[in-house]
Formats: structure tokens, C-alpha cells, sequence
């Protein structure tokens, strides 16, 4: 085998994988559109009041959430990246918790500290203030806030950190004060990211479903995600639920070609952070402001947890865990999220691999280009077709050929896995295109093919990012709810369906038992998984 | 014992005078990072051009950064005209540093990118404004006020960076390869450029300490050059005798002048 053939190769498989993810994503709609009848209305549901009021309402709540998350996480980010403090490492891994966070967890816990009975309302009245109601889209906000707030410090240090080191070393020497540092570093540097940040958490908003499904209050506040959920599931509506799936593919897929005009990778942002010395004057007042901002935004992040940990704890854990639906639904998420990531993770280096091997060529056509973009482009398509879509198009699909519930576990994991392609993509692809560009030119003046070459450039550059990758997409798949809402049973049940229902039927202690169970697992798996693969090198940094 | 209360160490064998105190003096810092050690021992003298040499990795540029206050030594003394700096901000340190690349902010014009050096809140009075474009004109930029750093050839950003370091009138440059990346005949009219404009000030001269891989460079203008090698400066004389391959082995081997010795 020679590297040409090798080449071929990896393209060949790597394009048989994306095909693979597309024909999942867009094949339950487009079977339901060849074998049914029903043609797709997209005109008669816009007409509909009902509609027409949750279209806004999905648009308003996205549009706000973003704008709280944003504005909030500047001040954060910049106290965090300009103060000096041991913690501050742990503070920005800390920031990436909540996305690995079970959603339904932490919607259970912005209830039990923003809610009516929660500790927020409480100290509001003993004060004499009137209870917050949560319910609704303050409680919306607030969960979207939580979720997106830590990714967009996130985002925005790391773009701090991208400044490159002789402009903080300029402003030390230069003793440049706090409002020029800001104007000439800080503010180009925060828009440049501001765009793709606003755009990632806009579309994260829009598709969310578990947040607006648990604290949505009714139909003043519904989503379209949810408003598919409910035609399906309550009213079973099917004509309704394909035309909100069609207007929510239309929108999302606007929102992402927004972010791609915007020039931004809508999926980035998982750098550790926080590496840039800078050499800023001193000055106590700021030192003191900084450390404030820092404590109430690591509060805001860190205060759901407690929750889940206060009133989980407060649950009766050890009848919990003895149940044998808890014990059977633990074990089925957890075969659902290793199957998940396995799968997502295969499929997702076979694209990577080839887009690798088409970034290489003597003369870079446009057909390689487009090849290239297309495979990129596969792996982001999640975004824009939703979980809840995904599974509303096989929902009705299966329908007609099979019983749904007997190829619904099939079903979870595939749309579990694909989820978790975009991020994955983005942890690894980073590492991958720098091993090749930095050794790529030489395995191929080697000659190297096949295993050695991928012993010796993919897998040790793939390797850490790796470790990260499954670690994430398995606490993704293990608590997501999206996938299971539809296809969940008496029969297949996993450990968020559980939740719901429990939280369904008012029984309050159990469902904090089981997101306190959700969440610890959820990090164990993470904190387990990345050590594991990790190894031996984690100390060498 | 010298004026700056300290001893002269061995290595301070060079041309320097001996009455004013050294514009910089490391008396045994030290530093360790990532499994290397350094140590320095160092003199230069007011006004003295001192040129490092040696090979990558030796400590050249942590020598800069732990001078100009970038990096903190776990131990020993930096001195600067006599004043112990050691534990002083980047900001309150007698110098200016050009570094190879980013010497300006992207999104600030030539003008403004100088007027920094004096004006760190960009507010410019009539008489600096008079002083940012004399310095512009001194480096051969007249008319490049409103260009942005994009829009200028690397040779000519670097010349922003020179005009803005003499602006500030520090005793002390420290230059870590700011014309590595330009052509030799670029490089040449740059040191020529930096030589005249040192000498241009009723001020006595600025003490220059420049980092470089071409000892050519060093040759017309640097008083002395150092060797440094593994954390250390190896070697340290005057140009003429260390550049011309007579002096310490070590040297001449890394300049290619003579055969490892069996």
C-alpha cells in the first residue's frame, strides 16, 4: 500500500461515515415524506395563531438568554483572565461543568434555588419581598443563563488568551491603565469572539428542550421543540408535528448560516484557559472588584450543585438505589451512553482522518475543498436538526414499517451519538490538524500507510483530546432526555426518563435523589474516563 | 566594592566604565523552567552595547524577559543604575524591549501605537503630538501616521517600534531579535538606524542589549558580545577579540570558526 492508496482509503471511509450521520439526521424526515401522504405544511401552521405565538416566544427567549449570557460573562471573563489567584485553572474546568451537567439535573436545581419554595424566595421573604415565580420565562432565563453564561467566559478568555504574549508584556512595560488595556486589547479581542458566542448560545437556545419542557409554564411558554414533543406524545398530531419540525429546521439552519457568515466556529471553546501572563499594574480597588465579580459568578455556576447535592442528599438514596427500576434504568443509560460515544467517536475519527487526508494534495482542487467543507459541515448538521426533530421524524417513520418502541433503543443511541459528533469534532480535529501539519509531510516522504501511520501521527496527537472527547460525549448521551422523551416506555427506561417521571407525579424527593444520582455519575464518568485515557502524560504539562 | 555596593564578579572583564553604575546588572539570578536551569551573572555598562549570542535554548531571551520583569527569578538581584529592581513591576523598570513580532497593537495606527510610549491614555497634548511625529520622521515614517500595523511591511512596523522606544527615552533597550525576520541589507539599515538614533539625543546614549543569530549583526555595533550556553553565559569580551574566533573554543566552535578539539 502506498500513501496515495492510503489517502484514498481514509476519504473512502471517511465519507462512508458522514453519509452515515446525514442519512440518520435527515432519513427519518425524508422516509416520512416519501411514504406518506402527508405533504409537509409549512405555510398552514405559520398561519396559526398558536404557532405563530410559539415561533415568537422560541425567538424571544433565545434572543434574551443570549443577551443575559453574553453581557454577563464579559465582566466575568475579564476579571477572571486580568486577576491572580491560585484557583483560577480550577475555576475555568470548573465553567465547563455545566455543560456536562444533565439538563434536566440542573433544571430541577434552578427550581430548588429560584423557585417558589426555593432558598432565593425564602430569603426574599423573610425580608418581606414577595416569592419569585420560576415558572415561565424568568425561570427559562434563568436556566439558559446557567447552562450558556460559563461558555461564553469560557469563550471569551480563550480568546483573551489568544492575544498574543508581547501585547500583555507591551501594556506591563508601557504601564498602560485599565481603560486602555481594555480599549486597545481586551475589546478587539472580546469581538472577535462575540459573534460566534452570541450566534453558538442563540442556537443552543433555540433547540433547547429539556430547560422549556420542565420550566416552561403551559402554552404562554412553549418552544417549538417542545410544541413537536407535545403534538406527538399528548396530542398526536402528526401533520402539526412535521410542519413545527420543518419551520424549527428552517430557523435553526438560518441561525447557523448566520454564525458560519459571522465567520465563527459555532461548536469551539474547549481550551483549559487562562494560560496569558499578563503584567498589569496593580491596584487594590480593582484587585478587590475583580475578586467579587469572580465570587458571584462562581457562585451563580456553583449554587445549582449544591442544590443538587443539599436536597439529594436530603432523599431517601439508599431505597433509591435499592429500587430495581432505578437500578434497571441506571444500567440501561449507561449501555446507551457507552454505545453512543463508541459509535460517536468511530464515526467522528473516520471524518476526521479523511479530512486530514484531503487537506494534503500536491494541487488542493475545489472538489477536495468542497469534499472537505461537506464532511465539516456533516459533522455540525445536529445543530440545525435537533434531537427532538431527529426523533420526531423516525418517531413517525418507524411507525408505519415497525413497532416504534422495539427500535427505539436503536434509535436513542444513534441520535445520542450524533449529538455528541460536533463537540467531539471540535476536541479532536484541532490536535489532529496540528500533528499533521507538523508531521504529516514527513510520514508521507516516509512512506508511512495504514497502522503505523496511524500509530505514529493520528493516534498519539488524538490521544489526550480524546480521553476529553468520549469522557464528554458519554455524559452527554447518559443524561440527555431529548432522545428518550419520544421513545422512552414502560419498557426502556433511563435514568433522566425516570426523573420526569417522578417529577411528573409530584414526588419531589425522589427526583432529587435521582439528580443528585445523575449528576454524580455524570462527573465520575468524566473525571474517570479522562484520567483513564489520559495517563501517565497528564503530569508531563 | 563598586558604587552599586557590589562585588565585581569575575566575567565583568570587559570595556565598561567603572565609575557610573552598570544600566544593568543580574547579580547571580537565577530561574528554572521546565527542567532547564538558569544562572546569569551580568554588567552592562552605561551606555555599552552588548550583543548575546549562543545557541537556541541557551537563556538568551529568559535573560531579557527576567531583566525587563516578564519572568521572576528565584533568586539573586537585578539591578538597574544602581537601584535594586528585583521585585519591581514591568511598568516601573528603566527600559524599553522591541520583541521580534507584535511589537504593535493591530487595531491602533502608527500614531497612536508611538503615542502610547508617552501618552498611555492616548490623551496627546499639542507638544506630544509634535514629539510622536518628530520620532515618526526620525525613523524615516513621515506620512505612515495613520497606516495600521496591517498595512505596513514588517520592516516598517519594527521601525514604529524603534521610534516609540526612543520616544520613552528609557537608559536601558533591550532588543530580542526585533530584525531576525527582515532581509540582511533590512537588517543592516535597521541596526545602522538604531546606532544613529542612539546617538542622536543631547542624552548620554541608551544601553542596548540585543539578542541575535546573526553575529555578523554584532560586529559593527556591539562593545562586547556574551556566549551564552546552557543557562549560563560562557563567555563574555569584547566583539572584536569574540567574534574573531581567538577567544573562548566553545565560541568559535559555535561560530564555525574551528574544529572540535579531539
Amino acid at each position: 500500500m502506498n500513501t496515495r492508496t492510503d489517502r484514498q482509503i481514509r476519504i473512502g471511509a471517511g465519507i462512508a461515515a458522514a453519509l452515515l450521520a446525514l442519512g440518520f439526521l435527515l432519513g427519518g424526515i425524508l422516509v416520512l415524506l416519501v411514504v406518506s401522504d402527508q405533504a409537509p405544511d409549512v405555510v398552514a401552521p405559520l398561519a396559526d395563531p398558536y404557532v405563530r405565538s410559539i415561533l415568537g416566544f422560541t425567538l424571544m427567549q433565545a434572543g434574551l438568554s443570549t443577551l443575559l449570557s453574553v453581557v454577563l460573562a464579559i465582566p466575568l471573563a475579564l476579571a477572571l483572565h486580568r486577576a491572580r489567584f491560585a484557583g483560577k485553572r480550577a475555576i475555568l474546568r470548573l465553567f465547563l461543568l455545566p455543560q456536562a451537567l444533565p439538563v434536566l439535573a440542573g433544571a430541577l436545581a434552578v427550581i430548588t434555588i429560584w423557585g417558589r419554595n426555593g432558598v432565593v424566595s425564602d430569603g426574599l421573604a423573610a425580608v418581606g419581598l414577595p416569592q419569585l415565580d420560576v415558572y415561565g420565562l424568568t425561570g427559562i432565563l434563568v436556566a439558559h443563563v446557567f447552562f450558556n453564561m460559563p461558555l461564553a467566559a469560557r469563550l471569551f478568555v480563550a480568546a483573551l488568551d489568544r492575544v498574543p504574549a508581547e501585547g500583555w508584556k507591551l501594556a506591563g512595560q508601557l504601564a498602560l491603565p485599565p481603560f486602555t488595556v481594555f480599549r486597545t486589547i481586551e475589546w478587539p479581542a472580546l469581538r472577535s469572539a462575540l459573534p460566534g458566542a452570541s450566534a453558538l448560545i442563540f442556537m443552543l437556545c433555540v433547540t433547547s428542550f429539556t430547560i422549556v419542557l420542565v420550566l416552561g409554564g403551559g402554552p404562554a411558554a412553549t418552544t417549538l421543540e417542545v410544541a413537536v414533543y407535545q403534538a406527538l406524545r399528548y396530542d398526536f398530531d402528526p401533520g402539526r408535528a412535521i410542519g413545527l419540525s420543518i419551520i424549527q429546521i428552517v430557523l435553526t439552519a438560518l441561525v447557523l448560516v448566520a454564525t458560519l457568515i459571522l465567520g465563527r466556529d459555532p461548536a469551539g471553546g474547549f481550551g483549559t484557559g487562562g494560560r496569558a501572563r499578563r503584567f498589569d499594574a496593580r491596584s487594590r480597588v480593582r484587585d478587590v472588584g475583580d475578586g467579587l465579580v469572580v465570587v458571584l459568578g462562581t457562585l451563580f455556576v456553583v449554587s445549582p450543585f449544591a442544590a443538587i447535592l443539599v436536597s439529594g442528599l436530603a432523599a431517601d438514596l439508599t431505597r433509591l438505589v435499592r429500587e430495581a427500576t432505578v437500578q434497571e434504568a441506571a444500567i440501561t443509560s449507561l449501555l446507551v451512553a457507552a454505545a453512543a460515544a463508541s459509535l460517536s467517536l468511530l464515526v467522528s475519527m473516520l471524518v476526521l482522518m479523511a479530512i486530514e487526508a484531503l487537506r494534503f494534495g500536491k494541487r488542493p482542487g475545489a472538489a477536495r475543498r468542497g469534499t472537505r467543507i461537506g464532511l465539516e459541515t456533516a459533522t455540525s448538521l445536529v445543530l440545525v436538526v435537533s434531537p427532538v426533530i431527529v426523533g420526531a421524524g423516525w418517531f413517525l417513520a418507524l411507525r408505519q414499517v415497525t413497532d416504534v418502541l422495539a427500535a427505539a433503543p436503536y434509535v436513542v443511541v444513534a441520535t445520542n451519538a450524533v449529538m455528541a459528533m460536533p463537540f467531539i469534532v471540535r476536541i479532536i480535529g484541532p490536535a489532529l490538524s496540528q500533528a499533521n501539519a507538523e508531521t504529516g509531510k514527513l510520514a508521507e516522504g516516509l512512506g508511512l500507510t495504514g497502522a503505523a501511520r496511524f500509530a505514529l501521527v493520528d493516534w498519539p496527537a488524538m490521544r489526550r483530546p480524546l480521553a476529553l472527547a468520549f469522557a464528554f460525549s458519554l455524559a452527554l448521551s447518559f443524561g440527555d432526555l431529548g432522545a428518550i422523551a419520544l421513545f422512552g416506555s414502560s419498557d426502556f427506561v433511563t435514568l433522566p426518563y425516570l426523573l420526569l417521571q417522578r417529577m411528573g407525579s409530584y414526588r419531589t424527593a425522589d427526583a432529587a435523589g435521582l439528580a443528585l444520582i445523575l449528576g454524580l455519575v455524570t462527573v465520575a464518568l468524566m473525571g474517570l474516563v479522562e484520567r483513564g485515557f489520559a495517563g501517565r502524560e497528564e503530569t508531563g504539562r | 566594592m563598586t558604587r552599586d555596593g557590589s562585588e565585581r564578579h569575575p566575567h565583568d572583564s570587559g570595556n565598561i566604565p567603572s565609575d557610573a553604575p552598570a544600566a544593568l546588572r543580574l547579580q547571580d539570578v537565577r530561574f528554572a523552567h521546565g527542567g532547564a536551569a538558569f544562572r546569569f551573572d551580568l554588567a552592562v555598562g552605561p551606555g555599552e552595547w552588548l550583543a548575546l549570542i549562543g545557541p537556541s535554548g541557551a537563556g538568551k531571551s529568559t535573560l531579557l524577559d527576567l531583566s525587563a520583569g516578564f519572568l521572576a527569578p528565584s533568586a539573586g538581584r537585578i539591578l538597574m543604575a544602581g537601584a535594586d529592581v528585583t521585585r519591581i513591576a514591568p511598568a516601573e523598570r528603566p527600559l524599553s524591549m522591541l520583541f521580534q513580532e507584535n511589537n504593535l497593537f493591530p487595531q491602533l495606527d502608527a500614531f497612536r501605537n508611538v503615542a502610547l510610549g508617552i501618552a498611555p491614555r492616548l490623551r496627546v497634548s499639542r507638544d506630544e503630538r509634535r514629539q510622536i511625529e518628530a520620532a515618526l520622521s526620525a525613523v524615516g515614517l513621515e506620512g505612515y501616521a495613520r497606516r495600521r500595523p496591517a498595512e505596513m511591511s514588517g520592516g516598517e512596523r519594527q521601525r514604529v517600534a524603534l521610534a516609540r522606544a526612543f520616544l520613552r527615552r528609557r537608559p536601558l533597550i533591550l532588543l530580542d531579535e526585533p530584525f531576525a525576520a527582515l532581509g540582511p541589507a533590512l537588517r543592516r539599515d535597521m541596526l545602522a538606524l538604531l546606532a544613529e538614533l542612539r546617538k542622536r539625543d543631547d542624552a548620554p546614549a541608551a544601553a542596548i542589549v540585543m539578542v541575535t543569530h546573526h553575529p555578523e549583526d554584532a560586529a559593527p555595533h556591539a562593545d562586547r558580545v556574551a556566549y551564552l550556553e546552557a543557562g549560563e553565559i560562557a563567555a563574555i569580551g569584547p566583539a572584536s577579540e569574540m567574534l574573531s574566533g581567538e577567544g573562548d573554543h566553545r565560541v568559535s566552535h559555535y561560530l564555525g570558526l574551528r574544529r572540535r578539539e579531539a
